[in-house]
This record gives structure tokens, C-alpha cells and sequence, in this order.
């Protein structure tokens, strides 16, 4: 399905989202976990035809403490890096025996999921080695932004200036994270992979909508999914939901896809709320001061920028001739 | 027959430790995690779904098109409180478990 | 190809994948293992075997990817030596525990520091304890019988364990042999298309590669132990039924001019011909010495052992590998172990050798024999590293 064919693809509504969940509950998740809310809808979205491969962490752990299991979808989990190797295994073997004709000769949709510190940190080599392997499957970044279920340690997808508890501030180091979020979704676009995107659990719809996309779209895709953690973000839990639609309305996290390399910017934050209201709500940025606040608004609101300018370059001439 | 807790003969242990009942944690009712609980006032509910969808544990059930709401599994609502957050004719309030 | 032809050993263990029609190669490069993946690609290239070749970026991705693989259902193979292997060892523990049947071949090499790319069995020694069934070939025929029953042993029912084929690098993996090729049907017949009642289906979800609490996790351990202690009756089992198509008897042990010895040295994969060649020697000199070649390493056959040393004095253990800080080689720990326990236990000493690929030769065989003549009378505790410079 080439990026024309997309059009024909139809759109999940809030009048069509299915009722079962693949995801059941029981599954031993902290209260408010914006996590497992994303996984849930996740896997609602793609239905039974699944397989899904775990990397461990918080996800693993939580649906699959023995003798019990959250999932209603054929599932494996075998360790921390190899979420995206793994998934290649899978797929090899379905393609290999579909077309020796031992399994029905119909698509399974494989994913692999995995939380930031099993996608940009352990698992870097095995996610690069699959997508540009090219494999058929999606490779989902369930991005709380830092190594959560061993105790909130950080990760390369940490932001700047959040407390973790290896990179607390102190009084010698007083900022926290030192080193800026590491670009995953630009890694993943550099595969030259036919669909990456970023989500929110907040923007249920449009990330519906995006794992059900990057299934259909043969070959690898990826997609990065904000995930609130009220436990490790020092957040009460209630406010899951809307720290992931306020990371989206303050630039922080912007949606887009890109389509066979064109940027498509999702939802247009022309008025950026005041990144304080994002950042108050979490008791990870507490120790930050205004300076560094502003600094740090800054750099986001280019960064934002530079994916909405690459978004309107990308834009087909017809486009840019509507908007003139 | 799902077993529920993990102490079984080592004979008892499925195949390679696999589990192969699919979402057998149904069986775990984490219900009794929670110090508060969802209470809707359904004079104010619009049915909008809002609950259902961003209940992390999915434990809102469509009542349909005649009852017009959606009831909480208190078999596994864990209280943290998205729901009444989200909700937004602000029909749910979370009132603390009793002692 | 059929019928007896002369062909580099590697080679011969690709053309047993690819008879085996074996539905996926995970695989990483690495010396000496590098001739079976190379032919397993042009294999797949030339449409000559109908598999999924996945060049992996690295053997932690390979053995992660025959896991994907094995579980979805399919049969499953891979490849690697020393550095690799040990890349991979994460992941070897969760293959049998998740009772996956792969098949892996090492072609045996030394584990660095330093890094020597010549044989030694260092890398396999290191995975003693992973749960897999381990088998060493002697021979080219070996190698290609190994690898085919490999899968047959693997995917069996009452087994569904991975099997890991060694062979020695270079020394075995780069030599020309003899090896004599069976009919694709009669192949067919003993290795019937792999059809496992639990894999990754849509049609029926379950759920592999759980969170073990310690409530189950001992039970668990319990029950991997007796699924490889039990795959040795099959095993067995399994080449009765190889023996019967294709004339050639395998068993878990082979014994060489054992039945009068009073000395018994021990020994596994390639050396041991040079070892029987030696113990041909030895006789014509009139020594009462003979031989054990151990094949099947994991699950290590007791019984089997001890018979064949029963009328002997004293063994002498050959390892190509050490095991530091302890007092003996793995193989020698192995059978010291179990000998001990007997009301009439011979003497045991352990010598090791042909570490990095130094040659093993005829004299260090008669030296070991020699060595064990005499520390029967003085005792020794330490295992003797044979040839080093002083």
C-alpha cells in the first residue's frame, strides 16, 4: 500500500471503536497508569489477528505475572533488548510457512512493544536491525521516559532536567537529567522505514488510528506513544489523561507521521500553552528555575518548529497552492 | 481451570511455564487496591464515552443505548480517578472507600 | 546430491539444513562458523532450500530471532562459534526453559582474551548449565547425521528442547570428508514437516516468557531439569529409528578397545580419532588402554559411563577447555563427580589440552597415559594443562 492508497484507508471514528479490549483486566499496573491506558487502546485498535512480542519491563511485568495473563492475543516476551528481534523471528516464520502453505495464507499483524529504556537505550541495535532489515511488523516506543519498572532510573529518552533517581539533583549537580531526549522518532525515520509516528494516549483517535495505519502499511513502521507514569513522574494519578493532552497542546510532544519520508504534522500547536503548565504537575521537575525553564521552552518551541517547517516543505505542491 | 495462585507440583506447570488461558488476570480482582471509588450521578452523565475509553484498567461497561451510561467493574477499579477527571459534564466524583 | 562425496564439513552441515527444509536462518557471521551460513544464503538464493534467511546484526539478535521464530512454529536454525556464542548466552537459558526447538551448530573456537578464532571447546563449556541437549561430532558423517537428527530430537513431543550440534572449528568445520548423503525421501521420512500443537496462533492466544514469582519459580527448574534428563530415552530412541533408515548407529557414547583396559582415557569431538589412532599404538606396544568418546555431553549419560569404565583402574580426562579457580576441567569435574559415588571408584585425572587450536597429537595421548600410570601411585588433585611452556 504506497502512501496514495492510504487515502482509501478508513478511519477509525468514535462511533466505530471496537468494544473488546485484547487487554484484559486484572493486570497489576499502578492506579493512573497512562501506560497501560495507551496499550489498551493500542491493542483495542488492532484487534485479535495480533501477535504481540513484549521486551521486559513495566508491560511485561504487570500482564503476565504467572499463572495469569492479561492478553488475549498470542503473546511472547523473552528479555529486555530484543523486543525488535525477536518480532523479526516471529515474522520470518509466518512468512516462511505461509508460503509453504503450513499456516493460512492471510496477514497477522506482529508487533513489537517495548518501553524507552528497551527501544533507545538496550534496545537500539536490535529496533536499527529490524527496520532496516525491513521487516513486517510495528515497533511500538511506549515512551514514559525513563527506566520505570526497575525504580525510575533514567534513559537516553529522559528530558532534560527531570529528576530520575540516577540522575538526581543534587548539590553539586543541581539540573538533573544533563543530556537532552534522545530523537528516536528521527532514528527511526534515518531506516528510511515506510511509516514512523508519534501519539498520545490523550489523542486516542488519531493514535487509533496511527497503529491501525502502520499495520496496514507494509514493512516496518514505527510509532513513539507518550506515556504518562503518576509513579515516576511524581504525578497524581488522575491527571494522566491530561498531562498527555497538555505535553501535545505546549509543543513538547509534537504528533506527526512521516509517510514514506514526507513530515505530516497531526495536529497544528499554533498557541502553545506556557510549558509551566505541563511541568508543575510533576514533581520530576520541581528543583528546575525559570532560567532553566525558558531555556528549555525555547529549545522546544524550535524543535517544534523545525517538525512543522519540515511538514510544510513536504507538503504536495496542490496543498501549498490551497493555503496561498 | 485457571488456577489463581502460583503454587503448583512442578508437574502441575503448563509447558515451558506458558500460560494458555488468554486474560486470565479477569481471575485477579485488583478491586481491592483502591481507597476511593467512581460514583456517578447519571442525571449529568451524556454518555460520552469519556470513561470507558481512558479507564486504564477498561473496566467500564456499556450499559447501551436504553440505559445511556457506563458502570464501573468494581471487581477492578483501582480508584485513580481519570475518569471523574476526564469526564466532562463532571458527572463522576471519587468518594473515599469506606474504612 | 546423493551417495558418498568428498565435501568441506561446513558445507555438508548446510546441505543437512537444507534437507531438513529448515523454515528459517537467524544467523550472524563469524569465524569459523562463516562457510555454513555463506552456503545456507546461497542455498535460499538459489531457490535450492524455501527458508527465511535473516542476516541479524548480531548473534544476541540471532538466537532472539530463532526464539520469534521457533515459537511462531517454525523449524528453526542457526549458527556461531566463541565470541558469538557467548554473545548469545542471555538468551540460551530462555530457549529451553521456553521449551523451543532450535537447532544451533558451534563450530568450536576459543573464547578470548586474547581472541584466537582456532578451536577449543572454551565457548560451548561456557553454556554447560543453559538446558540445552549438547551433542559433539567426531567426523564429517557426524555432523551431517547430527544436524538431521538435531531437528528430529528437538521437535519431538515428549522433547521440544533446542540441540545444539558442536564441531570442532577448522579442524573439523574447514576439512574435506567423506560424507555420504541419503535419499531426500528417505530424509522426509524420518523428519516429518514440524507441526507443534503450541506456538504463537491467533486462533488459539496464549501466552509465553511469563513473570516467574518465587512461588512457581522453583517448580519451574524442577520441571526443565526432567524435560532434559528425559530427552536422553528419546534421544536414544531416535537413533534406533536413524540406525534403522539410513544403517549408521549413533549412541551416546562410543568405546574403543575398552573391554580388557585397565586405563581408560577420555575424550570428545575430533580428537578422538587422533586419540584412537594413538590407542592402536599403544596396544601394538602391549598397554591395556582404551578409549570413551563422550557424544552426547548434555544431558550426560550416567548409566552409559559407568558401564564402560567399570573393569578400569584408572581414567585419564582430556578437556579442550579450563575451568579457572577450580581444580579440574569441565569434563574431568563431570565424571569425577560421578564416579565418586561408586563403592569401587577408579583413580580420575584430568588433563587439559589443545587449548586456541594447538595441535593434539598422538605422543600427548601416550604422555596422558603415562601420567595417569603414575599418579596412581603418587596422586595428583589438580588437572595437568598438557604442553604449555614453561
Amino acid at each position: 500500500m504506497t502512501a496514495d492508497a492510504m487515502i482509501d484507508f478508513q478511519k477509525m471514528t468514535a462511533k466505530t471503536i471496537p468494544a473488546e479490549d485484547m487487554l484484559a483486566p486484572g493486570h497489576r499496573a499502578c492506579q493512573g497508569c497512562g501506560e497501560v491506558l495507551a496499550l489498551r487502546l493500542l491493542m483495542k485498535a488492532v484487534g485479535p489477528e495480533t501477535i504481540a512480542v513484549s521486551a521486559t519491563g513495566c508491560m511485561e511485568v504487570v500482564s503476565s505475572t504467572f499463572p495469569q495473563s492479561s492478553w488475549r492475543v498470542p503473546w511472547v516476551h523473552v528479555a529486555f533488548e530484543n523486543a525488535a528481534a525477536v518480532a523479526s523471528g516471529v515474522e520470518a516464520g509466518y512468512k516462511a510457512m505461509r508460503r509453504k502453505g503450513r499456516i493460512p495464507d492471510k496477514r497477522t499483524a506482529i508487533l513489537a512493544i517495548a518501553g524507552d529504556g528497551g527501544t533507545a537505550d538496550i534496545g537500539l541495535q536490535a529496533l536499527s536491525g529490524a527496520l532496516e532489515r525491513g521487516h513486517d511488523f510495528v515497533y511500538i516506543c511506549l515512551d514514559n521516559e525513563a527506566y520505570m519498572n526497575t525504580g525510575i532510573q533514567r534513559s537516553s529518552s529522559t528530558p532534560y532536567g527531570a529528576m530520575t533517581t540516577t540522575s538526581p539533583p543534587g548539590k553539586v549537580h543541581p539540573l538533573g537529567q544533563i543530556t537532552w531526549k534522545k530523537n528516536m522518532p528521527a532514528i527511526a525515520v534515518a531506516h528510511n522505514v515506510p511509516y514512523v509516528a508519534t501519539a498520545s494516549p490523550a489523542y486516542h483517535l488519531d493514535m487509533m488510528n496511527k497503529i491501525r495505519k502502520a499495520v496496514a502499511m507494509p514493512g516496518a513502521a514505527y510509532l513513539h506513544v507518550y506515556a504518562p507514569c503518576p509513579t515516576g513522574w511524581r504525578m497524581r494519578p488522575e491527571l494522566s489523561v491530561e498531562s498527555a493532552r497538555l505535553v501535545v497542546q505546549t509543543q513538547v510532544f509534537p504528533l506527526y507521521e512521516v509517510v514514506n519520508g514526507r513530515y505530516i504534522l497531526s495536529r497544528k500547536v499554533n498557541k502553545p500553552k506556557p510549558l509551566k503548565e505541563y511541568l508543575q504537575q510533576q514533581g520530576r521537575f520541581r528543583h528546575l528555575d525559570d532560567k532553566t525553564v525558558a531555556e528549555i521552552e525555547a529549545r522546544l518551541h524550535a524543535e517544534y518548529d523545525k517538525i512543522a517547517r519540515l511538514a510544510e516543505a513536504d507538503a504536495p505542491a496542490e496543498e501549498k497552492e490551497a493555503k496561498k | 481451570m485457571t488456577k489463581i495462585d502460583a503454587l503448583m507440583s512442578w508437574k502441575e506447570v503448563p509447558v515451558g511455564c506458558h500460560v494458555p488461558e488468554a486474560g486470565s488476570t479477569v481471575h485477579y480482582k485488583t478491586g481491592d487496591w483502591r481507597s476511593q471509588r467512581p460514583i456517578l450521578d447519571r442525571e449529568k452523565c451524556i454518555y460520552c464515552a469519556m470513561c470507558w475509553i481512558y479507564c486504564p484498567e477498561g473496566c467500564y461497561e456499556d450499559m447501551g443505548p436504553e440505559e445511556k451510561y457506563y458502570k464501573v467493574d468494581l471487581d477492578f477499579c483501582k480508584g485513580c480517578g481519570i475518569c471523574a477527571h476526564e469526564c466532562p459534564r463532571d458527572a463522576i466524583e471519587m468518594v473515599p472507600e469506606e474504612v | 546430491m546423493t551417495g558418498r562425496t568428498g565435501i568441506e564439513v561446513s558445507l555438508a552441515l548446510s546441505e543437512a539444513v537444507k534437507m531438513a527444509n529448515a523454515d528459517v536462518i537467524a544467523a550472524y557471521p563469524i569465524t569459523p562458523q562463516t562457510h555454513i551460513v555463506e552456503h545456507l544464503s546461497e542455498l535460499v538464493a538459489d531457490g535450492e532450500l524455501d527458508a527465511e534467511f535473516v542476516p541479524v546484526e548480531s548473534e544476541h539478535s540471532a538466537m532472539s530471532a530463532c526464539l520469534g521464530s521457533s515459537a511462531a512454529g517454525a523449524r528453526t536454525f542457526t549458527a556461531t562459534s566463541s565470541q558469538g556464542l557467548a554473545l548469545m548466552h542471555e538468551i540460551l537459558y530462555i530457549a529451553p526453559a521456553m521449551r523451543l526447538p532450535i537447532v544451533l551448530a558451534v563450530a568450536n573456537r576459543a573464547l578470548s582474551a586474547p581472541i584466537s578464532i582456532w578451536n577449543d571447546h572454551s565457548d560451548i563449556m561456557g553454556e554447560r548449565d543453559t538446558g540445552w541437549i549438547q551433542l559433539f561430532a567426531e567426523n564429517g558423517q557426524e555432523v551431517f547425521d547430527l544436524t538431521l537428527q538435531a531437528f528430529r530430537i528437538a521437535e519431538d513431543p515428549r522433547v521440544m528442547l533446542p540441540v545444539a550440534v558442536n564441531l570442532d572449528g577448522f579442524t573439523l568445520s574447514h576439512v574435506i570428508e567423506p560424507v555420504i548423503f541419503p535419499e531426500q525421501k528417505l530424509v522426509d521420512q524420518f523428519l516429518p514437516v514440524y507441526r507443534p500443537q503450541i506456538r504463537l496462533d491467533p486462533a488459539k492466544p496464549l501466552s509465553m516468557g511469563m513473570f516467574g514469582i518465587p512461588e512457581i519459580y522453583t517448580e519451574t527448574k524442577r520441571a526443565s531439569e526432567m524435560a532434559l534428563m528425559d530427552s536422553k530415552a528419546v534421544i536414544v530412541k531416535v537413533w534406533d529409528e536413524f540406525e534403522a533408515l539410513f544403517g549408521r548407529k549413533y549412541s551416546p557414547i562410543e568405546t574403543y578397545k575398552t573391554e580388557d583396559a585397565d586405563t581408560i582415557l577420555v575424550s570428545m569431538g575430533s580428537v578422538s580419532e587422533t586419540a584412537m589412532t594413538a590407542i592402536d599404538e599403544m596396544r601394538a606396544d602391549g598397554k591395556k588402554v582404551g578409549l570413551v568418546r563422550i557424544r552426547m555431553w548434555r544431558p550426560f549419560p550416567d548409566e552409559e559411563f559407568k558401564a564402560a569404565v567399570a573393569g578400569a583402574r584408572v581414567i585419564g580426562v582430556t578437556d579442550r577447555s579450563i575451568t579457572p579457580g577450580s581444580h579440574a576441567g569441565p569434563v574431568f569435574m563431570e565424571i569425577r563427580s560421578l564416579l565418586y559415588a561408586l563403592p569401587e571408584r577408579p583413580a580420575v585425572f584430568g588433563f587439559s589440552l589443545g587449548l586456541g587450536g594447538r595441535d593434539v597429537t598422538r605422543d600427548n595421548y601416550k604422555y596422558i597415559y603415562d601420567q595417569c600410570q603414575v599418579l596412581e601411585d603418587t596422586g595428583q588433585d589438580r588437572y595437568e594443562m598438557v604442553g604449555v611452556m614453561e
